[in-house]
């Protein structure tokens, strides 16, 4: 077990990518999250999992349970903005009527999974029942608002003709059905970043059972982190049955440099923003949540 | 009190609580086991619907380990044959406290005189929850209409929120609670850390309801958009809107779970990051 104070508790870090042509057709990066919950639902593993699929608007995330591999693929791909995954998460357990629960989702939210089973206020069935947990990594977030903001006025491209949004190599990349490439400076976009986030100290969802994020490998592939028990267990089948392809992280290409130095980045800065709180006001803090 | 003041003095000296699970981890359920003192718990029955005391028994034969190692019973209207309040390590109180009924006010005194630890179970004990809404005029005792959270009336030293109060927190705090006065130093550590956001919940107040999201998260610029909120919502009240929380508030009882459940209310880093080591001590603590 390696335990960085950057990157979390973690038992391997690989480079991926999904085998499944199918998946990694509209997949984010490696495909890395659809093909684990693919095959943990196909083990058996888990019977439903929470992912983040379409809204009522052009690019808006909305969290729904997903039972099927075909569910389970239409959350395929980054929606830059909230999707209130853990709303379902009692849910899960009762109108699903689901015993083994997946989670996917962000930092925070893989975060309010764990705080969910020490601390299960109001939560029953609910410590038992999550099964397994793929976290993504995350830099930040936005609300509707903001994407549609960054999108409509800064890249200048209508939602509705976006196929795919990136943040990569310093910029917000907008990719068009129609084949037009906009990307502004990420520095453009951190003001409509949502609130929330500048008191986040993690980046690489350092609780999940396995987290995953593009920053560190090639393009099309992801860098994973192997983190407990369970998660070990099910990577290892799932790699065994041939469903990844995997490459050592000190082979590729920026590699885990790159992703502690993000790491370390967000962290230090949101650290000091949480101190910065304590003195914000004239003898007045902001609320410390950590405190 | 006198007992946990000490405890939370020595939590502050920093031991190491990674280091410290992973030892108590190697010495195992085994030292768990070995600890021969049972603490004398008690369940106390006030203004609540029985929910609680259901939600602590759907722990099956949790309870029952609880029960046969760790705890004796000592007092509990519906499970033990004692009439007076007795002494007590553990208080579990159920319900609010009715002004009108002398009794109810009398039993709530005497509970935390008698109890080294004062537990509110439930969110009629935390916070009023449904029986805020009260107005009296039922029969048979109509003027039985005030009905306050016990710690208007004493002082508490832990919540456990809900409504009903999911049977696994219970077990939680039991099994810390036993292991903060009956384990030995990295025991006492660990259930100290584990405890104390459920203390500091006891201290912040004695009121819930949706509007804590709005002051204290949302208004406070802490909120993420989890929706771990609308999950512990027991009325579905709180939906989430553009990743936001809304609540419906002629919907929302005052139970205050939403609140304690936000990962924004309170995240203590050094527990939650040996999650999967707790889940296996309390696993192995209940085998
Ligand atoms: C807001 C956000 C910020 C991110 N920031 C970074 C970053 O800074 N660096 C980095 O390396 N990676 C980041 N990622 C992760 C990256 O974009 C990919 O999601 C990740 O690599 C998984 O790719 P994949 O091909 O394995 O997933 P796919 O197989 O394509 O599956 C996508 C998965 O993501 C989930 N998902 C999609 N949108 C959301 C959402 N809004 N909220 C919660 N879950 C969602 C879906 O449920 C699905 O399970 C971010 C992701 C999000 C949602
Ligand atoms: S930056 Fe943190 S708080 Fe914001 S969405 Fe990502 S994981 Fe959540
Ligand atoms: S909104 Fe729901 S969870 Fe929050 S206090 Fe009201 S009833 Fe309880
Ligand atoms: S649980 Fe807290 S952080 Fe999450 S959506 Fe609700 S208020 Fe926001």
């Amino acid at each position: 077990m390696i335990e960085d104070p950057y990157l979390g508790k973690y038992i391997t870090c690989v480079s991926a990518r999904s085998t499944d042509k199918e998946i990694l057709k509209k997949a984010q990066d490696g495909g890395i999250a659809t093909t684990l919950m693919v095959y943990a639902l196909e083990q058996g593993i888990i019977d439903g999992t929470i992912v983040a699929g379409e809204g009522d608007r052009p690019w808006e995330p909305r969290p729904f349970v997903a039972m099927s591999r075909e569910d389970i693929l239409k959350a395929r791909g980054t929606k830059y903005s909230i999707s209130p995954q853990i709303s379902w998460l009692k849910e899960a357990t009762r109108s699903f009527g689901l015993d083994k629960v997946g989670v996917t989702g962000v930092c925070c939210q893989m975060q309010a999974v764990r705080k969910a089973q020490l601390y299960p206020i109001n939560m029953r069935d609910v410590p038992g029942k999550v099964a397994f947990t793929v976290g993504l990594f995350c830099m930040e977030n936005f609300p509707y608002k903001s994407l549609q903001t960054i999108v409509e006025d800064h890249a200048a491209q209508s939602l509705n003709s976006v196929k795919r949004m990136d943040i990569g190599k310093g910029k917000f990349w907008v990719y068009t059905e129609r084949g037009n490439v906009t990307s502004l400076p990420i520095k453009a976009t951190h003001k409509y970043e949502q609130p929330g986030c500048h008191v986040c100290l993690d980046y690489v969802s350092n609780l999940a059972d396995i987290s995953t994020g593009s920053v560190g490998s090639p393009d099309g592939w992801s860098t994973v982190f192997i983190r407990t028990k369970k998660g070990n267990e099910i990577w290892s089948k799932a790699v065994a049955a041939g469903l990844f392809e995997t490459k050592p992280i000190e082979d590729v290409k920026p590699g885990l440099d790159l992703v502690t130095k993000l790491a370390k980045e967000k962290i230090d800065k949101n650290r000091k923003t949480v101190e910065e709180r304590k003195t914000f006001g004239v003898n007045k803090a902001l609320r410390d949540p950590y405190a | 009190m006198e007992l946990l003041n000490s405890i939370k003095k020595t939590m502050g000296g920093e031991a190491k609580l990674a280091q410290v699970v992973t030892e108590i981890k190697v010495e195992a359920t085994k030292e768990i086991k070995s600890v021969a003192n049972k603490i004398k718990l008690g369940h106390v029955h006030l203004s609540g619907c029985t929910g609680c005391l259901v939600s602590m028994a759907d722990n099956n034969l949790g309870l029952i380990k609880i029960l046969d190692d760790y705890a004796d019973l000592v007092y509990g209207l519906t499970l033990a044959d004692v009439r007076h309040i007795p002494e007590m390590d553990v208080a579990l109180v159920e319900g609010s406290v009715c002004l009108q009924d002398h009794e109810s006010v009398e039993d709530i005194k005497e509970t935390r005189r008698k109890s080294k630890i004062v537990v509110a179970l439930g969110s009629c004990s935390s916070y009023g929850n449904i029986t805020r809404f009260s107005r009296g005029g039922q029969h048979n005792q109509p003027q039985h209409e005030s009905f306050l959270p016990i710690g208007d009336l004493i002082d508490v030293d832990i919540y456990i929120p809900g409504c009903p109060p999911s049977p696994e927190l219970i077990r939680n705090v039991a099994v810390m609670a036993y292991l903060l006065l009956e384990g030995n130093e990295d025991q006492k550590a660990l259930a100290g850390k584990y405890l104390k956001p459920l203390m500091d919940l006891a201290k912040r107040g004695t009121s819930g309801c949706f509007c804590d999201l709005m002051t204290d998260v949302i208004n406070q610029g802490l909120c993420m958009g989890c929706g771990t909120c609308a999950a512990s919502c027991p009325v579905r009240a709180i939906t989430l809107e553009f990743g936001k929380p809304q609540g419906e508030r002629d919907l929302c009882i005052k139970c205050g779970s939403c609140y304690g459940a936000c990962p924004r209310s309170f995240f203590n880093f050094d527990v939650m990051e040996e999650f999967e080591n707790i889940n296996e001590i309390i696993a192995g603590a209940l085998k």
